[in-house]
């Protein structure tokens, strides 16, 4: 389950391929009617690593994700996880492959308690079988055991806990945003994809959650791509970002790079719409693109925006 | 007085049973509907196949219809079951990746398919005139007590049910459906199978439905065509969920014998009317039915008995408020 993880997590990043891309995109490309929402993609998220994705509203990000957990078809391309194409793979078997993916728009089961949202998550429980549930119930309730304690543990960690017996519906826009990260929590994951996982989470609770990424990614070598509008998070969080415009690869690189790049800036503050600009939040050293800040928090809805976001990361704590 | 007294009893056992038959159709539509989200608008339909299952195998010979095989009414009953369950995976098969509203608009569609073969297949259901000296269990004893012995064999086939549905519910299964039921995407993101768990619904639910109908085939020893109309079967079993409680077995039970009771006493009430209001009796069950939704739901918006989903702290039920 792990090699290919923990091969990517040692090897040094080899320049062009990477050591072992645990998923690439070949031309992808994505139509929505006349809309091209993903157009002709190509890029490689290698083993071990946290990748960053960003762009303005309506580059593609979420529409990527949709396609490479199985809940959207390509129209063309190719997806290639672990070296093979999973192309029309369904969702469900995505998973148990060990792709996870939270939604930007809170996917609660509304009428589910809390700890139910995250008990439903683990595979491999006998008890949503009915003959063990009427016939061996013993084996069932110790599963269940298991499930319910990693279910308390995740929900402590998200200080979700007082609210564990309230129906998910109930609960305020930042916390769902927490109980989906709840969800992808209670896997034992390959490839988590995190889309925008910060917005409307309070920065306090946003630099634990940094830390829980980095922890995960350190220890447990789950590769993560993470699409976020806050920069700084990005930043301290992914070695290399890809940056998404109109649904095609504009650049990428290490985030100092990227956001410096005249084109990037271009993306987010040109354009015909101006309520695309939605850059970083504050670079921290005051560049070009600081003047998106305050666009920023309009943009990123929900968002903990500017003066939240900043602040709340040193630069110097970039990952290794 | 006594003999008034005595025609009560008899009444009242009549009803039960059939309160507890039509507990036992609620209990399938709650597994479809309450658990899972399923929008079966064909409750009639596999409630007809059970029925007409159990009558050709258990009844004798006869040169009107399919039958004499002449099994007991235990292997009519199990008979039913599978015909109604292997039918609903066909259509589950089919139909099962519906929307809500698709799903009952093709339901609906297939079960009234299903009503058409059943009065146009003469040689095999004896058309329009149906079936009839279909056998009732324990029809030798004497009266009271065959009607007594109905009455308990129903009532533990409900009980029956309702213990193993109860485990269900509470288990893993029951939410997992529930989960299905509330956000399918997310679901499918979790893992989940949902096109097979939702198929296992729709036959688990298919297979009591079948039950129902053939419990009430043998309970009325007859069955005919119209027995499976709309009306009579898929809205009222509709709304003994929606009034009793969608989720909740009990709920479901409850609701069933409370319709039930409210639909044949208004039969009695029509019954004393002059002869020309009764034609129009068949309307005013239907209206006081629809009153009493009327009525229950504005008091009780998720029905009488509400779903109830698992806490860890035992007294939380009364926070149902948001935070
Ligand atoms: N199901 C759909 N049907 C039609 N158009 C869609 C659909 N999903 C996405 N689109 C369009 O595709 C484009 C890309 O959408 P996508 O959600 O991938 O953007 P995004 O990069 O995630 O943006 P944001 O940062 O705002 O979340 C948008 O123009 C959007 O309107
Ligand atoms: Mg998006």
């Amino acid at each position: 389950m792990n090699a290919a993880a923990h091969s990517g997590s040692v090897a040094p990043p080899a320049p062009g391929r990477g050591a072992a891309p645990l998923l690439e995109l070949e031309g992808l490309t994505r139509r929505f009617g006349g809309l091209t929402a993903v157009d002709r993609c190509s890029f490689a998220i290698e083993a071990g690593r946290i990748t960053g994705m960003i762009g303005p509203n309506g580059a593609g990000k979420t529409t990527i994700f949709s396609m490479v957990a199985g809940a959207l078809r390509p129209s063309a391309g190719r997806i290639l996880f672990d070296g093979e194409d999973i192309g029309g793979v369904p969702t469900h078997r995505l998973f148990h492959r060990g792709i996870v993916r939270t939604f930007q728009i809170p996917h609660e089961f509304g009428r589910l308690t809390v700890l139910e949202n995250l008990m439903a998550v683990p595979a491999a429980q006998p008890g949503e079988r009915l003959w063990p549930v009427w016939l061996s119930p013993r084996a069932v309730a110790r599963r269940e055991r298991e499930v319910r304690e990693r279910a308390e543990d995740a929900l402590r960690f998200l200080t979700l806990w007082e609210l564990r017996d309230e129906l998910a519906m109930h609960l305020s826009g930042g916390q769902k945003k927490l109980l989906e990260l709840g969800r992808a929590m209670m896997t034992s994951p390959r490839l988590v994809l995190l889309d925008e996982p910060g917005a409307g989470v309070n920065p306090t609770l946003l630099a634990r959650l940094r830390e829980m990424i980095l922890e995960l990614n350190r220890e447990r070598g789950y590769t993560f791509v993470v699409i976020e509008h806050d920069m700084d998070f990005i930043a301290s969080l992914c070695e290399r970002v890809i940056v998404l415009s109109q649904g095609a690869v504009l650049t990428e690189g290490p985030m100092e790079r990227v956001r410096r790049d005249p084109r990037v800036l271009d993306a987010y503050l040109g354009g015909d719409e101006e309520n695309e600009g939605a850059t970083g939040t504050g670079t921290p050293a005051g560049g070009d693109a600081s003047r998106a800040g305050t666009a920023a928090g309009r943009a990123a809805g929900e968002g903990h925006g500017g003066a939240l976001g900043a602040g709340a990361t040193d630069p110097g704590e970039s990952p290794p | 007085m006594e003999q008034q007294l005595y025609g009560i009893f008899l009444y009242g056992v009549f009803l039960l049973t059939m309160g507890g038959i039509y507990a036992v159709l609620t209990l399938g539509l709650n597994i479809q509907w309450g658990f899972t989200g399923l929008f079966n608008a064909g409750v009639a339909g596999f409630f007809a196949i059970g029925a007409y299952t159990t009558a050709i195998v258990t009844s004798a010979a006869s040169e009107r219809h399919l039958g004499g095989y002449g099994l007991p009414v235990a292997a009519g009953l199990v008979a039913a079951m599978v015909a109604s369950a292997v039918i609903a995976w066909g259509v589950g098969r089919i139909c099962i990746r519906l929307r809500a509203d698709y799903l009952a608009i093709a339901t609906l569609g297939i079960a009234e398919i299903f009503r058409l073969v059943l009065k146009n297949e003469v040689w095999a259901t004896n058309g329009p005139r149906g079936i009839s000296l279909i056998p009732k269990p324990f029809e030798h004893l004497p009266e009271p007590w065959n009607q007594v012995g109905m009455l308990l064999l129903v009532f533990a086939v409900v009980a029956v049910l309702y213990v193993l549905l109860e485990r269900a519910r509470r288990s893993p299964w029951g939410r997992v459906m529930a989960a299905i039921r509330e956000n399918e995407a997310a679901a499918r993101a979790a893992g989940k199978d949902v096109e097979r768990l939702r198929i296992e619904a729709f036959v688990l639910g298919a297979a009591l439905m079948g039950l129902g109908g053939a419990l009430m085939a043998h309970h009325i020893k007859f069955i005919e065509p119209n027995a499976a109309e709309p009306v009579s079967a898929t809205f009222l079993v509709w709304v003994m969920l929606v009034i009793g409680g969608a989720a909740n077995n009990r709920g479901a039970v409850f609701g069933a014998i409370l319709i039930w009771t409210i639909w044949s006493t208004a039969e009695i009430l029509s019954a004393r009317l002059p002869p020309e209001w009764a034609v129009k009796s068949a309307y005013l069950r239907i209206f006081l039915v629809g009153l009493a939704l009327q009525i229950i739901l504005q008091r009780f918006p998720g029905g009488i008995f509400r779903e109830r989903r698992f806490r860890t702290a035992p007294s939380s039920s009364t926070r149902e408020q948001p935070p």
